[in-house]
């Protein structure tokens, strides 16, 4: 036995001539929950299904629980599966869509009641197993739904964008339920979402996809902290990692010299090689940027365009002297006295601020990198 | 000149006028003439009123009896066996194949061609002792049979006329198919449901409205049959295949009994009345509407 739940090896798809997936591999290891993230179109959900068994991969083989499924039936593979739409038997009960699959095994009555009934009370449904799914809230039908996979026991569960048509305040409650489920249950679940918030929150490991391909597999923090390109950065993250134009002037073993429009900065940095171009762009997050103390060395300074106060942050936008590039935002304290139109000064944390090279590849690594813990 | 009152009268009236003058006042002179013992070659108002002495006469009428008896096994045939043949090719046609569209147009033709007089006549010349059933089985050394000249084959050869006009059923039944969200059977073939499984626990209890809809057409429609008994067997032999509706004609325009023809009307509207009040009523016993509201909902906590 190996402690991988799923693996992929170099699995492709293609419809009709047009690559949706080219050469996913990947191991989920068991108890993990993993997220598959990206924007529309990345191919996170036809990777879901290929691993589901509802799409044959092109090529490349998929083993879950040291079988290979390749070509399996989705009844055979161990998975169960929450969709997007619930999949609810609109006609059946909640108590019947809930025993479909065990009726469908020809499980005894007496055990079918049972197993349902003990899911409807994990899931808090007990009081609704007589209705019909129409008569549900949006919350509720999701977690009929996540009890229909539950009973089945399954090796694997995946969750192809369960909270996306449940409104904001709902998703935040059904996260932390599927969170707290994921504990309980300890199962190896598959996950995808196009919400970063939802990734961060819920993922041991972040699988980052776009254009059928995997940009970036690492734990939340690790893609946080230490993004291997300009994608992983711009994508995880909220508000968006500030991106801005600097000149590549010379490296150390643990710096970066940088040359930007308002002056030179030394980045503290490892693992850096020369860049192919001079061209590289500065990423700060927006929390990595502090209005300068007074007497204090500023690294940038600018004026604010806009503010938005959320209560316990603000975020400025800040119009950069010199830069040919949209306002940056800083995040700032709530109560901080700051006003349209204010000239401000920058302190960058520069341990925090990451470097891409022409190519949008991170360029070299932060100090505090340890390549064995992703 | 016009307000807008007079020109929104002006708009419907010729659909009014039209209503009144051939479906409501013919509903209303038929009753009427039904009670009486009108001549169709009789002057107008010259009949005596003969109140229900029409309809006692039908409980004397073998050849009533006999007519209603072979249009009930007509219908009781005709509209399950339709249903069943237009919902198996609705459920072939909705599978993704290629050239798919070429074969749903393919299927939909005998409908557009209809059981109109002209296919009435070619199913003449098909069924006829000649035809070409007939030749056909000579072809393989089977003895045809007189199949416009035998009780049991005539009614089978008009039977078979409305079977093939299967497509204005099977094109509401692949609409509802295809109303039927892709992921239910995913989520089943997740499940372990086979397709047949499928099909009697997710796609038949879905269908029922549309099943409904189409019960209720189909029953009206095979009531009404006409073309086929009148043009193909001509009700015979032995009145085997003699239609309450071709009964209906034949007593008014052929023995001119319009009196008794308007009485046979109504009886006839009464049973299709019965059929559609019992399948109407039946409904909530076996019709899923998706939209309908729960009746359980009253246990919210």
């Amino acid at each position: 036995m190996t402690s991988s739940s799923v693996r992929l090896s170099a699995v492709t798809k293609s419809f009709n001539g047009t690559d949706v997936i080219k050469g996913v591999s990947l191991d989920v290891k068991k108890g993990e929950l993993v997220v598959f993230v990206g924007p529309s179109g990345c191919g996170k959900s036809t990777l879901l299904r290929l691993i589901a068994g509802l799409e044959t991969p092109t090529s490349g083989e998929i083993v879950i629980a040291d079988k290979d499924v390749t070509y399996a039936h989705p009844s055979k593979r161990g998975v169960a599966m929450v969709f997007q739409s619930y999949a609810l038997y609109p006609h059946m009960t909640v108590e019947d869509n809930i025993a479909f699959a065990l009726k469908i095994q020809g499980r005894p009555k007496a055990e079918i009641r049972a197993k349902v009934h003990e899911v409807a009370e994990i899931l808090q449904l007990d009081h609704l197993l007589q209705r019909r799914p129409k008569a549900l809230s949006g919350g509720q039908r999701q977690r009929v739904a996540i009890g229909r996979a539950i009973v089945r026991e399954p090796d694997v569960f995946l969750f192809d964008e369960p909270l996306s048509n449940l409104d904001a305040s709902l998703r935040g409650q059904m996260r932390v339920e599927i969170a707290r489920l994921h504990r309980k249950l300890g199962a190896t679940s598959v996950y995808v979402t196009h919400d970063q918030v939802e990734a961060m929150t819920l993922a041991d490991k972040i699988v980052v996809l776009r254009a059928g391909l995997v940009e970036q597999v690492g734990s939340p923090m690790t893609l946080y902290r230490h993004p291997a390109n300009l994608f992983v950065a711009g994508f995880i993250g909220s508000p968006r990692m500030n991106i801005l134009p600097a000149t590549y002037a010379g490296a150390t073993s643990d710096s970066v010299r940088i040359q930007t429009a308002q002056g030179s900065l030394i980045i503290p940095r490892k693992d850096v090689s020369k860049p192919t171009s001079d061209k590289i762009q500065l990423g700060l997050r927006p929390e990595s940027l502090s209005l300068a103390a007074p007497g204090a060395e500023a690294h940038l300074t600018g004026y604010v365009t806009l503010i938005e106060r959320l209560g316990g942050e603000t975020f400025a936008y800040v119009a950069l002297k010199e830069f040919e590039c949209e306002p940056i935002i800083i995040k700032l304290d709530g109560e901080t006295a700051v006003h349209n139109h204010q000239e401000v000064a920058l302190t960058i944390d520069l341990k925090r601020a990451h470097i891409f090279d022409a190519d949008g590849l991170a360029l070299g690594h932060a100090l505090d990198f340890n390549p064995d813990v992703v | 000149m016009f307000n807008d009152k007079k020109i929104g009268a002006l708009y419907v009236a010729p659909f009014v006028i039209g209503f009144l003058l051939f479906t409501a006042f013919p509903f209303v002179a038929s009753f009427v003439l039904s009670l009486t013992d009108a001549q169709l070659q009789d002057q107008l108002g010259s009949a005596n009123f003969t109140g229900l002495q029409n309809y006692t006469e039908m409980g004397r009428d073998a050849t009533f009896q006999k007519s209603l008896g072979v249009t009930f096994f007509y219908v009781f045939i005709t509209v399950p066996l339709k249903l069943a043949f237009a919902l198996f090719i609705a459920v072939v046609l909705n599978f993704k194949l290629r050239a798919i569209g070429f074969f749903r147009t393919a299927y939909y033709l005998p409908s557009i061609l209809g059981g109109s007089v002209a296919i009435a006549i070619v199913w003449r010349f098909v069924f006829a002792g000649d035809g070409l059933i007939n030749q056909a089985l000579e072809m393989i050394g089977i003895t045809g049979v007189n199949w416009l000249g035998e009780p049991n084959t005539a009614m089978f050869s008009i039977i078979l006329l409305r079977l093939w006009q299967f497509g204005s059923a099977m094109v509401v039944f692949l609409a509802g198919l295809k109303a039927i969200p892709e992921d239910l059977y995913e989520a089943a073939d997740l499940d372990g449901a086979s397709r047949m499984r499928q099909f009697w626990m997710i796609t038949l209890p879905l269908l029922t409205p549309v099943l409904f809809f189409n019960f209720i057409m189909q029953i009206v429609q095979a009531f009404q049959e006409f073309n086929g008994p009148y043009i193909i067997t001509g009700g015979g032999p032995l009145k085997s295949s003699y239609l309450l509706p071709l009964m209906i004609y034949e007593e008014g325009f052929k023995y001119f009994n319009l009196g008794y023809s308007s009485a046979l009307s109504w009886v006839l509207f009464v049973i299709i009345a019965i059929f559609t009040a019992i399948a109407f009523w039946s409904q909530k016993h076996w019709v899923f509407y998706a939209q309908e509201s729960d009746k359980n909902r009253g246990d919210k906590k």
